[in-house]
C-alpha cells in the first residue's frame, strides 16, 4: 500500500462506520417503536384517533380454534402442514341490520359457530341450531373458511364452506335455518382449498363460485398412500390444488367451468379476491400463491387471461397468503396487499403493496410496500384494509405468527435447510426434520399500520391495544355494534377469536353503505362506490371474500375526517347501471337499491 | 466470490493457443466473470432468482465505484476491474434483501475489506464473503441469503455443475471444489447420525444455487486462497468441518461463517510458515 499513516486510519474510519450503518439504522428503528409502544389508551386515541380494546368475553364468545390432526405419517411436522383452518367472515344471515360473525374449527369433531349479534354487545352461538355447526365430521375433512353470497337472488346470503375435504354449500332459508345443497347444486366431493370468492364473473346477475385448491385434491389428508405431499419446491411449486370456477346456472345448480374460461392453475393458491381492476366492468381475479408467484387473471368479458407476469405482479416468487384491495391513496384506483414471510436472519420475502402505476397503457404494477413502510410484518397471514380511525384515509391490519410452540426453540434451521434442497428432497414430507416443539415464527407481534394521507403507514399497534401474540390467520373488519366505527376480528391458529372494539376519536365522521342489488346480484358483490367528499374521493368494493380465508362485512364503510362535506356518491353495480347518490349527510347509514 | 483473477499460466504461451483454448485458458482473466455472468442471467431468466435487476445493478456499481476510487486513492493505479465485477455480482445473488441500501454497503464493506484488513500487503478474507457475512451478523433483520432452487428440476443443477466444473477444471482449481463437496457430503451423512435427522434432509443444501456459487465462486478465490494444491485442500476439508459443526449449532448461513474463519485462518498459517522457513533459511545460510 503506498497511502500515509493518516490516509490509511481515515480508511479504517470509513470502514468501521460501514459496519457499524446497519446497526444505527437497526437503533433508530428499536427506539421509534419503543416510544410508539409506551403510550397509553387515551395517548393514543389523542395520537392515532383510535384505540383498540379486546372484548370477546365481554361479548359472549369463547370460541378457540383447534388444529387439524391429519395422517400420522406426518406426526412430525403436523404443526407446519396442519397450520390452516382459523377463519371468520361477517354476514348480516338474518337481515337484522346487524352484523353476524362465523368461524370455522378444524379438528375432526370439532363444531364452526355462528354468532348472532344480539345487538347489546354479546354474541350467541346458533350454529347447530341454523345447522352449520357439525361439519368436521370424520370422513368429510375439516373447515378452513367460509364465504357468503346470495347465490339464488332470494334476499338471504347463502354459505360456501371451504374445507381440506368435502365442500359445502347452504342454502339459508330466510335467517330460520339452512339447507345443504351441495349435491344439488353439483359440487366436487373433495377440495383442498384455502380461499374461496363469490363473484359473477360473467354479469348475468347470479353469483358465480371461485375455489382455490392448495394441497392436491387427489389426496386425502387423513389416508395418505405416501409421504410425497410437500410442494415441491419452495419458491416454484406446481403440484398443489386445481382452481375450480363454478359458473350459476340459476336453478341452484353449477357447472365448473374453470378451464374453459382460461383459469388453468395447480399452484398452492393461499388466497384469491376479485375486484374490477381495470374500470372494464368485469371482475378481474387476484390469486396469492403460496411457494410460487401470484396469478392475475383478467377478466375479457367471461373469459380469464393470466397476466400477472405482464402486470408485474407475477414474476418474483414469495409465499403469498393474503389479498386485500384498498384505495390507499384516495385515487379512486385499488391497491393490493400480499402478505409473505419474513424471518429476521434467515428469510426476508417482504409483503407486496402492489399499486397500480400511472400513465401506462395497459395494467402495470410496482410494489411499494418499503416505501409506504408495510413491508416486514414476520410471517404474515391475513390482512384487510379500513379507515380504522375514520380520518379518510384506509388503514391497514395485518396477523402473523406460523407455529408457537417453544419459546426456547426454532424450527428455522431445519426449515431452510430443507426448504432450499430440490424437488426430490422438499418433496417428500419424509425429509423433513421433526419439530420435536420447535416454534417456526412464532409469537410475533401484530400490526396496525395508520395511513398518514401522504403515502406513507405508520405501526401502531402495540400503542392502540393490538398487542396478542397468537398464531393469527384471519382478520375482518365490521361495525359490529353499528357505532360508525370498524371493529377487528381476527380468528387465530389454535388459539382464541378475539374482537377487538375500536374506540374512534370523537369529531372524525363517517358514512356507510349497504347495497342491493336488482338487476346485478342481490348481495351486490362486485358493486363499487365512489365517494367525493372534501374534494377528495376514495372507492370501496362489496366483496365475496377478501384477506385469507375472510369476508368482511358487505356494509361499506367510509371515514370522513374532521367536519366534512360531502358532494356525491357514484355506485357502479355489476349490471353496469351507474347511480349517483346526492344530499347525503355524515353519520348515517344508507340502505340503496339498485335503480331506486 | 473469486476476486483475483487468475495467475497466468507460466506453462503454456497464450498466442501459440487457438483462440477456443485461449479463451478457456487460466490466463483469460475474464472467464471467472463471464461464468458468473451466465449463471445470473440463466437463473433470472429462467426462474427470476434476483431480488430485482436494479438491487443487483446497485450492488455491481458499487462495488466498481469503490474498487475504482480505493485503488487509486490508495495504490496509486487504476484497478482491472474484473475482481471487483465478481464481488458485485455475488453480492446481487447471495444477499436477498427488499431494500437497497443493503447492497450498496455490503458491495463497500466487501471491496474495503481487501484496503484495511491486510497482512504483509496481502488481504486474507476473500471480500464477498467478508462482506455478506457482516451483513448477515449485522443487518439480519433485513438480510437474507439466497436459499431458493434453480426451478423444480434437476436440469438446471446438472447444467451449473456441469459448466461450472469444466470451468474451474480448466481454471484448475477443480481439487478445491471437488474435496469441498466430498468433505461437505461426508460431514452431512455424519450430522445425520449424530442428530437422526434424515439424511437427505443434511445433503439438501447442496443442491441449490447458493451452495453453487460459493463452491465454484468464493472458495476457489486465487488471492484469499494458500498457494499449495494439498493446503488448499485441506483449507476447504477444514471449512466443511467447521460449517459441521456450526450446523450442528443450527446456524443457518454456515457455509459463509465458515469460511470466514477459516480462510483468513489458513492465509495466516500460510505466511507463518513461509516466514519461518525463510528465516531458518537465513540461519542456515
Amino acid at each position: 500500500m503506498k497511502a500515509s499513516l493518516t490516509a490509511r486510519i481515515l480508511l479504517a474510519i470509513f470502514f468501521l462506520g460501514l459496519l457499524a450503518t446497519p446497526l444505527v439504522i437497526k437503533e433508530a428503528a428499536a427506539r421509534r417503536q419503543e416510544a410508539q409502544a409506551k403510550l397509553d389508551q387515551s395517548q393514543a386515541l389523542a395520537r392515532y384517533g383510535f384505540h383498540l380494546q379486546e372484548v370477546s368475553q365481554q361479548a359472549g364468545i369463547h370460541f378457540v380454534h383447534q388444529a387439524p390432526a391429519l395422517d400420522p405419517k406426518l406426526e412430525g411436522i403436523m404443526p407446519q402442514v396442519a397450520s390452516m383452518g382459523a377463519s371468520v367472515s361477517i354476514v348480516d344471515f338474518d337481515r337484522d341490520g346487524w352484523p353476524d360473525i362465523y368461524v370455522t374449527n378444524s379438528k375432526t369433531g370439532t363444531r364452526n359457530c355462528l354468532y348472532r349479534n344480539m345487538h347489546d354487545g354479546t354474541f350467541q352461538d346458533v350454529a347447530a341450531q341454523m345447522g352449520v355447526a357439525d361439519e368436521n365430521q370424520a370422513g368429510t375433512g375439516v373447515s378452513m373458511g367460509a364465504v357468503w353470497g346470495d347465490y339464488d337472488n332470494d334476499g338471504y346470503e347463502d354459505l360456501f364452506l371451504f374445507k381440506w375435504g368435502k365442500p359445502e354449500l347452504f342454502h339459508n332459508d330466510h335467517g330460520q335455518g339452512f339447507t345443504r345443497t351441495t349435491e344439488a347444486a353439483g359440487l366436487p366431493n373433495w377440495i383442498n382449498a384455502n380461499t374461496a370468492v363469490w363473484f359473477d364473473y360473467d354479469g348475468d346477475g347470479l353469483l358465480d363460485l371461485f375455489v382455490g385448491g392448495y394441497y392436491s385434491e387427489k389426496l386425502d389428508l387423513w389416508h395418505l398412500s405416501d409421504t410425497r405431499m410437500m410442494p415441491e419446491s419452495f419458491e416454484y411449486a406446481k403440484n398443489g390444488g386445481r382452481k375450480f370456477l363454478f359458473h350459476n346456472l340459476g336453478n341452484g345448480r353449477f357447472e365448473e367451468v374453470s378451464e374453459k374460461v382460461g383459469i388453468t392453475s395447480n399452484r398452492w393458491a393461499l388466497a384469491a379476491s376479485a375486484a374490477d381492476l381495470r374500470g372494464t366492468g368485469h371482475p378481474d381475479l387476484f390469486i396469492a400463491n403460496d411457494y410460487g408467484v401470484s396469478e392475475l387473471f383478467l377478466n375479457e368479458g367471461g373469459r380469464f387471461k393470466e397476466a400477472g407476469q405482464a402486470a408485474g405482479v407475477g414474476f418474483a416468487p414469495k409465499s403469498g397468503m393474503n389479498v386485500a384491495y384498498g384505495d390507499i391513496l384516495n385515487q379512486g384506483k385499488y391497491a393490493i396487499y400480499v402478505s409473505n414471510i419474513s424471518e429476521e436472519g434467515v428469510l426476508i420475502q417482504g409483503n407486496n403493496l402492489w399499486v397500480p402505476r400511472e400513465g401506462e397503457a395497459s395494467l402495470k404494477y410496482e410494489n411499494l410496500a418499503r416505501d409506504m413502510g408495510v413491508e416486514l410484518g414476520g410471517w404474515s397471514f391475513g390482512a384487510q384494509f379500513g379507515d380504522l380511525n375514520n380520518d379518510g384515509t384506509l388503514d391497514l391490519y395485518l396477523t402473523n405468527g406460523y407455529v408457537s410452540l417453544s419459546r426456547t426453540k426454532s424450527y428455522w434451521y431445519d426449515f431452510s435447510k430443507v426448504a432450499g434442497g430440490n424437488s426430490k428432497i422438499i418433496g417428500d414430507a419424509a425429509n423433513w426434520p421433526a419439530m420435536d416443539g420447535r416454534s417456526l415464527s412464532g409469537y410475533q407481534q401484530k400490526k396496525v399500520w395508520i395511513n398518514d394521507g401522504a403515502a406513507k403507514f405508520v405501526d401502531v399497534a402495540q400503542a392502540v391495544g393490538a398487542n396478542d401474540t397468537y398464531d393469527g390467520r384471519s382478520v375482518v373488519m365490521a361495525d359490529l355494534w353499528n357505532r360508525g366505527a370498524l371493529d377487528v376480528v381476527v380468528a387465530n391458529q389454535r388459539g382464541p377469536l378475539l374482537i377487538y372494539k375500536n374506540t374512534v376519536k370523537p369529531g372524525n365522521d363517517w358514512v356507510e353503505f349497504v347495497l342491493e342489488g336488482t338487476a346485478s346480484n342481490r348481495s351486490a358483490i362486485g358493486a363499487q362506490v365512489t365517494l367525493y367528499w372534501n374534494g377528495q374521493q376514495q372507492v370501496q368494493q362489496v366483496s365475496g371474500g377478501s384477506g385469507f380465508a375472510a369476508q368482511n362485512d358487505r356494509r361499506l364503510h367510509f371515514g370522513l375526517g374532521q367536519n366534512p362535506h360531502l358532494e356525491k356518491a357514484v355506485i357502479r353495480w355489476p349490471s353496469g347501471r351507474m347511480q349517483t347518490l346526492a344530499d347525503l349527510a355524515p353519520g348515517k347509514l344508507y340502505n340503496v337499491k339498485e335503480g331506486q | 466470490m473469486s476476486h483475483q483473477v487468475l495467475a497466468s499460466d507460466k506453462s503454456q504461451r497464450p498466442a501459440q493457443m487457438s483462440p477456443w483454448k485461449r479463451f478457456f485458458s487460466p490466463a483469460n482473466r475474464y472467464l471467472s466473470p463471464l461464468l458468473i455472468t451466465c449463471v445470473l442471467l440463466v437463473g433470472q431468466l429462467s426462474y427470476g432468482i434476483l431480488e430485482s435487476y436494479t438491487r443487483t445493478l446497485l450492488a455491481i456499481v458499487a462495488s466498481l465505484i469503490a474498487e475504482s476510487v480505493l485503488s487509486r486513492l490508495y495504490l496509486g493505479k487504476w484497478p482491472n476491474l474484473a475482481s471487483a465485477y465478481i464481488s458485485g455480482i455475488s453480492v446481487g445473488i447471495l444477499v436477498r434483501s427488499p431494500a437497497f441500501w443493503p447492497y450498496a454497503l455490503c458491495a463497500l464493506i466487501s471491496i474495503t475489506s481487501k484496503y484495511v484488513l491486510r497482512i504483509h500487503d496481502r488481504h486474507i478474507w476473500n471480500p464477498s464473503n467478508f462482506g455478506i457475512a457482516a451483513m448477515f451478523v449485522l443487518a439480519s433483520g433485513t438480510v437474507a441469503g439466497l436459499s431458493i432452487q434453480w426451478g423444480n428440476f434437476v436440469w438446471p443443477m446438472i447444467v451449473i455443475w456441469t459448466l461450472g466444473s469444466a470451468i474451474i477444471w480448466r481454471l484448475r482449481r477443480f481439487h478445491i471444489s471437488a474435496t469441498y463437496v466430498v468433505s461437505f457430503l461426508a460431514f452431512a451423512f455424519l450430522r445425520s447420525w449424530i442428530t437422526g435427522d434424515p439424511w437427505r434432509s443434511e445433503i439438501a443444501p447442496i443442491t441449490g444455487p447458493m451452495y453453487q456459487l460459493f463452491i465454484f465462486f468464493m472458495i476457489t478465490d486465487p488471492k484469499t486462497t494458500v498457494r499449495s494444491k494439498t493446503g488448499q485442500c485441506l483449507t476447504v476439508v477444514a471449512v466443511a468441518a467447521v460449517e459441521m459443526v456450526l450446523r450442528l449449532q443450527q446456524v443457518v448461513y454456515a457455509p459463509f461463517y465458515a469460511l470466514f474463519l477459516v480462510g483468513p485462518t489458513a492465509m495466516l498459517l500460510e505466511m507463518w510458515m513461509d516466514s519461518r522457513r525463510v528465516r531458518l533459511q537465513a540461519v542456515h545460510a
